[in-house]
């Protein structure tokens, strides 16, 4: 047994040694390294010019606790990403449950739902920025016809919010919809057709054979949308870089704004490292309670 | 193979040569001008000193306005910096010299600064040294639509005093006119109203007690007044339908087009409410009429107290020596003119603003010469970090989310924080 193992961990070890090195390497230089640095601003009151020296300990993370707009920032967040699990998720499943199936047009209407995904970000922003514009836009044309006078939807506070929301599930349910088709169509009919065989109904057949076996698929998918919400940053500047009064910011636009925008190196470094430690704690949480079945 | 490298070499090498040759040295000059006329200008204006000074190449870059305030620091302290940027003097300039990415240029342009504004310079000098020239100057004021006054039976000229602008926003409102529009999405045109209060209110002493913690700082009765007067403006409800999410260029466009009676303007506005009106001509200048801001009653300041703009050009640490001999070149007597007759600018070059073509801008000229108190823009002047909590608040002041209190706060709070 020891004789057969050797040669094994040898040729595992020069692979260790060839490999990892240049990776770990990156690695350190391109993520660690910038985290570490993050760290060490986020305790100096720091404007980006020359080397920071006026340590300021932990008052820039009270700074940003104590910043109405980052509750706001967070708030929003949070409300992301509940629309994108009970809205978008469903939506797109119910679609995709539609769409897998072969039929004329299917493979036409995939690609228009799917559309929105490939746009980039700003350009999306930017054509709804114009579609919402109160005066001009297609809601205002919409509204006129009704001899109405339409909202500007991204100039309150109030109405802000439910503008982008309108946005990133419109952008991004294809994607989570193309997913769950690939999912379906790889899916084993067998047991679809054994459970039609046994009289089951269609809506049994989805609630004990396809959503059961979509779990994976579905998991993932809310890992997809939760990251994604937590660095949505690119759809909220072309539309309301955050305003008005703070209302539309995400953690990432806030941290833009606040930070970068002001020259506050230290601020904004704090309010990266608490959105670090938030995805990290997320993401090995998920993976630890939700995903572990699927290694 | 070897023919090939040969070839190879020699042509590196000639590259090389030709390219010693060609050019000495290169400036790296980085502007953020868009208007498209004024760059063809100023290109030529580049080519000109190309010409004069054999073995110097300008190199013209550009970024985009909040770009470039978001990348200098990093690009400042790069190595392949360029070497005259563009500057709104004020806090942002003296953060840049504490950090020591300028050149001191005090040696070079001695005599020739001694031809410029003497304010407009004294705001690109710190501590005795000058880092920079200043090419232009600019007034905040009220540009209003004569035909859309006339409807409403209001006389531009009459209104000198805070009380005459709300009546006339009410007899705009009563005539289903609206009174002004604002780019309230950018935030800055909205400071313009609480700064310039300030202004009134408090005049230079005001501002100077503030900045020196004395009298509640920024907290103070001056800045809680301006608030306060500010609301009364605002809950007259006088900004056009949405004005929370119009940029500026959106909102001065829509001026251009005649769908707002008044706009609280920069005086280069001028220029771009043709560019931005949606005919591309905008308003005449027959139809075009200017006043000051306001005076309110007992305030501090002086009627003719100015709030502007002093916009130039600083030369970074290390840049060649004809940097600064560019930038004298650029806020010469004939370039100043050249770009004064275009209306483009106000110039600092004392006796260019003769070539300044429009009644309108030669007013604005006078108003900046008679004013003894110019006041930079406060989200220059008190640096990007405060700056931009006086925007915030102000946007939340006009938005009715904050208070003239808890406005004054905020900042006062920014102001302490500091950076």
């Amino acid at each position: 047994m020891l004789m057969t193992r050797k040669p094994y961990d040898a040729g595992k070890l020069t692979a260790l040694l060839l490999f990892l090195p240049p990776a770990l390497l990156l690695f350190t230089l391109f993520v660690v390294m910038p985290i570490g640095e993050a760290a060490w601003y986020s305790g100096f009151n720091w404007n980006g010019f020359g080397t920071p020296k006026n340590w300021i300990g932990w008052d820039n993370y009270r700074f940003v606790f104590d910043n109405k707009a980052f509750g706001t920032a967070f708030k929003n967040n949070l409300l992301i990403i509940v629309v994108s699990l009970l809205v978008q998720l469903p939506l797109a499943l119910s679609l995709a449950l539609i769409l897998a199936r072969a039929f004329k047009g299917a493979v036409m209407l995939r690609m228009l739902f799917f559309m929105p995904y490939i746009l980039a970000e700003i350009a999306t922003g930017l054509i709804f920025s114009f579609v919402y514009d109160g005066d001009f836009g297609l809601l205002a044309a919409i509204y006129r016809q009704f001899g109405a006078q339409a909202p500007h939807l991204l100039a309150s506070p109030d109405t802000s919010m439910l503008a982008i929301l309108l946005v990133i599930v419109w952008k991004y349910f294809g994607f989570h919809m193309m997913l769950f088709i690939a999912a379906l169509q790889g899916m084993d009919k067998n047991l679809v057709e054994a459970a039609r065989v046994d009289g089951a109904n269609r809506w049994q057949i989805l609630r004990h054979i396809i959503i059961p076996l979509l779990r994976p698929t579905i998991k993932l998918s809310i890992f997809f949308a939760i990251v994604g919400s937590l660095q949505l940053f690119d759809l909220i500047m072309p539309l309301t870089r955050g305003g008005p009064a703070d209302s539309s910011h995400t953690m990432v636009s806030f941290l833009y704004n606040f930070g970068v925008m002001r020259m506050r190196v230290g601020f904004g470094s704090a309010v990266g490292v608490i959105l670090f430690v938030i995805c990290v704690t997320f993401a090995f949480s998920y993976k630890k309670w939700f995903m572990r079945d699927e290694d | 193979m070897t023919v090939f490298r040969r070839l190879l070499g020699s042509a590196v090498g000639l590259a090389c040569l030709a390219g010693t040759a060609w050019a000495d040295t290169t400036l790296k000059w980085l502007h953020i001008e868009v208007n498209p006329n004024q760059v063809k200008i100023w290109e030529e204006v580049a080519r000109d000193f190309e010409a004069k000074n054999p073995g110097v190449k300008i190199e013209m870059q550009f970024l985009e306005n909040e770009a470039y305030k978001a990348k200098a620091p990093t690009l400042l302290q790069s190595k392949d910096r360029p070497h005259i940027i563009y500057s709104w003097a004020g806090g942002v300039l003296k953060a840049q010299v504490e950090a020591g990415v300028l050149e001191d240029i005090t040696a070079q342009v001695t005599p020739h600064k001694d031809q410029l504004s003497a304010s407009a310079v004294k705001a690109f000098t710190v501590d005795g040294k000058i880092y920079g020239l200043p090419h232009t100057v600019s007034q905040v004021g009220f540009m209003y639509n004569k035909e859309l006054f006339a409807k409403a039976g209001v006389d531009g000229t009459k209104i000198a005093t805070w009380d005459d602008l709300l009546g006339a926003v009410k007899k705009l409102k009563d005539a289903n006119v609206t009174p002004i529009v604002v780019g309230g999405a950018d935030k800055w045109p909205l400071h313009f109203y609480w700064t310039h209060l300030a202004v009134r209110l408090g005049g230079k002493a005001g501002f100077d007690a503030a900045m020196k913690g004395e009298n509640g700082g920024f907290e103070g009765d001056v800045f809680q007044k301006s608030g306060e007067h500010f609301k009364q403006l605002v809950d007259l409800q006088p900004f056009q339908q949405g004005f929370l999410g119009f940029k500026n260029p959106q909102a001065v466009g829509a001026f251009g087009d005649g769908k707002g009676a008044m706009i609280l303007a920069i005086s280069s506005f001028y220029h771009t409410q043709r560019a931005l009106a949606a005919d591309k001509t905008g308003l005449s200048d027959d139809k075009v009429g200017w006043f000051n801001f306001p005076t309110v009653a007992g305030g501090k300041g002086e009627a003719s107290d100015t709030l502007g703009g002093v916009n130039g050009w600083l030369v970074t640490k290390g840049a060649p020596k004809e940097a600064a001999e560019f930038v004298k070149f650029f806020i010469s007597d004939a370039v100043q003119k050249r770009l004064a007759q275009g209306n483009f600018l106000i110039p600092t070059f004392k006796g260019a603003e003769s070539g300044l073509g429009s009644p309108f801008m030669r007013n604005i000229a006078q108003n900046i010469a008679a004013s003894k108190y110019h006041q930079n823009f406060y989200d220059q002047d008190l640096g990007p970090s405060v700056g931009r909590v006086v925007n915030d608040a102000t946007a939340e002041l006009a938005g009715g989310t904050m208070t003239p209190k808890q406005a004054a706060k905020a900042i006062q709070d920014a102001f302490k924080q500091g950076n």
